[in-house]
């Protein structure tokens, strides 16, 4: 980009390192706006790294915080079914148009510090404990609705699978290329479910068949659903939507 | 007009002007960053402009939302200690009589009511004394929706989840509403900006 005499006005190489830069300055670019610069007048553009860095301190404060919070006793209220909301909200990274079909030979695969690295199929999960909550779901852009869901406690499939229940994170990985991760203590909570059900019935591909993560302690998008593969692990796993920025713990 | 007789007090010590602008940013991050999310979602028909959105995307916005709270809950926690410490509350904030309050507004609204330095008139002890109320309602209905299973005594308090949200957001209409009479006051007597910003001596209290 330096060299004065060049012919060709951008070649890829060109790209890729303006694209590379972009990509690291990504959220702190999109933290900063005119409204950004306002209460920040006074820094320029060589400091923005630094408030991008002080953002995401405070978030993992904010973490250790909620962290804090939590109590595996503490249930989320329940509701009878006629508060269920009618029709339920889609939510996903992508439209409903693009909802994808549950694959071929789907089997739900568990990974990392577990006693049995098996993999699982819906039949199977049904033949384990059910349990069936009617739950607030409060998605992170601040509406909510309620909705029923069933399935195996995550605490009971942990143990059928020999998981290292002191390991720090559970990691979740979705066919539709979401991918997501909670601590073990919320993993362990009584409300966390791996539901099969959602309103008494089978999943849906909408609904994150055949199996999605139901946790009513977390905000909407740790319910990842679509489910694929599960990681029980002490080593960072992060998420689709973590990654970009938003908080970690999610704790409701 | 003639000159106030001047004391060497100031018209509003330092620990205050300090805690004053310190709320003024962590109520500024707080109100656009919340701004911002609530465009993410807007539970009422309108949106608020794009050019005033602190954090620039959801993501963003809540960094901020979730960052300049503690800000904000460390300086108005200093603030109600050193107000009810000092002595501050009950000499400048305590609410008049309803028959001073009618007479204070009268003339305000006739742009009559004198303005002393140092000294809070009728109109002036309640709107600061309910702006501050109005802000700790505030940081309750957030750290409500902040934390709706933790926190669900709090939530009792407003009612449900997306009750307790629109009440979070009346009462920033209400701050918000606060500012613009605020600032339009100060730009009325442009000398109460300048006391808020250096040691400009107490008014006093006889009328000028």
């Amino acid at each position: 980009m330096t060299a004065p005499h060049r012919r060709v006005a951008v070649k890829p190489d060109d790209l890729a390192s303006e694209l590379a830069r972009a990509s690291r300055r990504g959220f702190l670019r999109r933290t900063l706006s005119l409204g950004g610069l306002a209460m920040l007048s006074g820094c320029d553009l060589s400091t923005h790294s630094g408030v991008d860095d002080a953002l995401r301190a405070v978030l993992r404060f904010d973490d250790r915080v909620q962290a804090a919070l939590f109590s595996r006793q503490r249930l989320a209220a329940t509701y009878p079914a006629a508060d269920i909301t009618r029709p339920f909200r889609f939510n996903a990274y992508y439209p409903d148009w693009q909802v994808r079909a549950v694959p071929d030979n789907w089997a739900l695969h568990v990974t990392g510090r577990v006693g049995r690295k098996q993999s699982w199929t819906v039949s199977e999960l049904m033949a384990l404990p059910q349990e069936s909550q009617i739950t607030r779901h409060i998605c992170i852009e601040g509406w909510s609705q309620i909705g029923q869901w069933s399935g195996v406690p995550l605490r009971v499939f942990l143990q059928r699978t020999g998981a290292d229940l002191g390991a720090r994170y559970v990691a979740f990985r979705c066919y539709d290329g979401y991918s997501t991760s909670i601590d073990m203590a919320s993993a362990l909570h009584p409300q966390t479910i791996l539901a099969l059900d959602f309103d008494t019935r089978p999943l849906e591909p909408q609904w994150g068949a055949p199996v999605r993560l139901r946790i009513p302690t977390k905000l909407g998008f740790k319910s990842a659903k679509n489910l694929e593969a599960i990681e029980v692990t002490s080593r960072f796993p992060g998420g689709y939507w973590e990654n970009q920025g938003y908080d970690w713990f999610a704790g409701v | 007009m003639r000159r106030s007789p001047r004391s060497t007090r100031p018209a509003h010590p330092v620990p205050l002007r300090l805690m004053h602008w310190i709320g003024v940013y962590a109520m500024g991050c707080m109100m656009f960053s919340g701004w911002t999310i609530y465009n993410a979602s807007p539970s009422l028909p309108f949106v608020f402009p794009h050019w005033t959105a602190l954090g620039g995307w959801l993501g963003g916005a809540l960094a901020w939302h979730l960052g300049a709270m503690w800000l904000l809950m460390l300086d108005g926690l200093a603030y109600i200690v050193y107000g009810l410490a000092t002595g501050h509350f009950r000499r400048h904030l305590r609410l008049s009589s309803p028959p001073d309050f009618a007479r204070d507004l009268g003339a305000a609204l006739r742009f009559r009511l004198a303005h002393r330095l140092g000294h809070y008139n009728a109109v002036q002890r309640t709107l600061y004394a309910g702006v501050v109320a109005v802000v700790v309602l505030q940081v309750l209905a957030g750290l409500a929706i902040w934390k709706p299973v933790q926190l669900q005594w709090l939530v009792d308090l407003f009612g449900q989840y997306p009750v307790a949200r629109h009440i979070h957001l009346a009462l920033m209409l209400a701050i918000a509403s606060f500012v613009v009479v605020h600032v339009s006051l100060v730009a009325i007597h442009p000398r109460t900006l300048k006391s808020m910003l250096a040691s400009v001596p107490m008014e006093s209290e006889e009328q000028p």
